[in-house]
């Protein structure tokens, strides 16, 4: 898929550029995803039934990883996003090329996203 | 000096290839890497010596106690202490810290006061502040100035006869600034106050000699020297250890034992409880030796060489703002590139084999100080070369370029 990890980076980099961002006001620290080096805001609302997703990061990498995942699972269901696979992650090789502490990061990430489906989930289906 | 070349030879790990390129090892503020000699050591302990030490009769127990009480001797010699009773093996710089700390908690009551300086690692705060819970004393902090100096007239205000223990580091991990100690030790005896000096980044650079310095603790690990993890060195004034209390109890910290009481093990085994780092003890004290062969004059001298030349470089690329500008600092670059996250550039350097630190290295209120959210920190050590630095530069201006 990619070269080189320049070229993936360079991929991140521009899905950062593009980022669905989150407001200002959302920008709280209870909407700050622990465990980053960098600060990662995340927040989520209800469409009809499915789930929007909007994040900013004050780093630019780590603001493509979080803009590739809310890309994958903005406008999905929040039961689907409960039920997802995340073999996608290993496959694109996104995390071979995180630290540990980075991927750390990543799993909290996914972490806070799937929070926010089951959330929504119970709001919906009671 | 020797030459760097065959230094380079000594340590294997500088042949790694990280992503296909050569290792560029920047973050010897962090940990310093390893020289043969020490890994030898290490191997040699467990082939041919492993044995506790100080209990047995037999022939490998009295010569692995015998080389271990030898790595002591050589840490007396080095740091210039009165008596090996005054150097306790530790795992550590913060583990020495915690003891020293922990060792206050009787002696301290609500009200008394404990200064620390705005320049410290969180191990030389955090100690102090559980203390500060358990006894009800207050801390108070030396600020620093813009250069990353500690401002030593703001000091003095803050010394009362209420002062009883003032905690600094003798060089700045953050920052690499080289702190007066000489200067806040005086001062606080001139009010009873006994001082704890974090060496940790001290003493891979420069020769230290508690005596003259009067200290009454000074920390440091060995494996910012060359040496293994897990190995620190608590050195404190012969007749405060013996008043001090133990920090862990087990076995060899002991003198008699029975369900009624228990009476301690003189110096230094009173601090040293249950089977140490007999291994990464050893091999400290070879990593010593390996260090004084180099010579710390020449070493202080040639880090110094490194650090003006990548200072002057680095001041080249367009946006680079520098934290800590002491005249008076070690081998340490703290520094942004004008609005990239350090992280970011941390991650794409990473990818070309040069490896810096990136963060706040353990020292929030430094970061809050400059209000920024961390640095990129590059630190050197005396078997870096200049064409390191030159590739530096290189990655720097290449992540530059993909993060604008």
């Amino acid at each position: 898929m990619f070269d080189s990890w320049m070229d993936k980076y360079e991929y991140l980099i521009d899905l950062g550029k593009n980022i669905p961002k989150i407001n200002n006001e959302n920008k709280t620290d209870d909407n700050i995803i622990k465990g980053c080096q960098s600060k990662v805001w995340l927040h989520a609302t209800e469409d009809s039934g499915k789930v929007i997703f909007f994040a900013d990061s004050d780093a630019i990498i780590t603001k493509g990883i979080i803009s590739l995942l809310i890309r994958t699972f903005s406008g999905q269901k929040p039961k689907d996003i409960i039920e997802s696979d995340l073999d996608f992650i290993d496959e694109i090789g996104l995390r071979q090329h995180l630290s540990p502490n980075r991927a750390n990061g990543l799993n909290n990430m996914i972490k806070k996203i799937k929070f926010y489906a089951i959330g929504f989930n119970k709001k919906i289906n009671g | 000096m020797k030459n760097i070349d065959s230094i380079r030879k000594d340590f294997p790990i500088l042949d790694a290839k990280i992503n296909g390129h050569n290792l560029i090892y920047l973050d010897n503020a962090a940990t310093s890497q390893t020289p043969n000699c020490v890994i030898d050591s290490i191997s040699d302990y467990y082939k041919n010596l492993n044995s506790n030490i100080h209990r047995g009769v037999h022939f490998l127990s009295q010569k692995a106690t015998e080389k271990y009480e030898n790595a002591r001797e050589k840490f007396k010699e080095h740091l210039n202490a009165s008596s090996t009773k005054e150097i306790i093996f530790t795992s550590g710089t913060t583990h020495s810290i915690n003891l020293v700390a922990n060792g206050f908690t009787n002696s301290l009551k609500s009200g008394d006061e404990i200064i620390v300086s705005q320049l410290e690692h969180h191990s030389n705060i955090v100690p102090w502040q559980m203390l500060c819970e358990k006894t009800g004393a207050v801390m108070k902090v030396i600020p620093m100035n813009n250069l990353g100096e500690l401002n030593i007239n703001a000091y003095e205000a803050l010394l009362t006869n209420k002062t009883k223990v003032v905690f600094v580091n003798h060089v700045s991990n953050a920052l690499g600034t080289v702190n007066p100690i000489e200067q806040i030790i005086e001062k606080a005896h001139q009010y009873g106050a006994k001082v704890l000096i974090d060496g940790a980044q001290a003493v891979p650079h420069f020769h230290v000699d508690v005596k003259k310095l009067d200290v009454d603790f000074y920390v440091c690990s060995a494996h910012k020297l060359c040496g293994p993890t897990g190995v620190g060195i608590l050195y404190g004034k012969q007749e405060i250890l013996e008043e001090l209390p133990p920090y862990q109890g087990g076995g060899e910290m002991i003198d008699e034992v029975t369900f009624e009481k228990t009476t301690y093990a003189d110096l230094p085994n009173k601090f040293e409880p249950g089977t140490p780092n007999i291994a990464g003890v050893i091999a400290s004290g070879v990593a010593l030796d390996y260090i004084n062969n180099i010579g710390l004059d020449n070493i202080k001298k040639y880090e110094d060489e490194l650090l003006v030349y990548a200072t002057e470089k680095l001041k080249e690329i367009e946006g680079v703002k520098i934290y800590g500008e002491s005249k008076n600092k070690t081998s340490v670059i703290s520094f942004n590139i004008g609005k990239i996250h350090p992280y970011d550039i941390g991650s794409v350097i990473d990818n070309l084999g040069v490896a810096v630190r990136t963060g706040h290295h353990c020292a929030q209120p430094i970061m809050d100080y400059f209000k920024i959210p961390g640095t990129i920190r590059v630190s050197f050590c005396f078997y870096n070369n200049f064409e390191e630095i030159d590739i530096l530069m290189h990655s720097l201006k290449k992540a530059v370029q993909m993060l604008s």
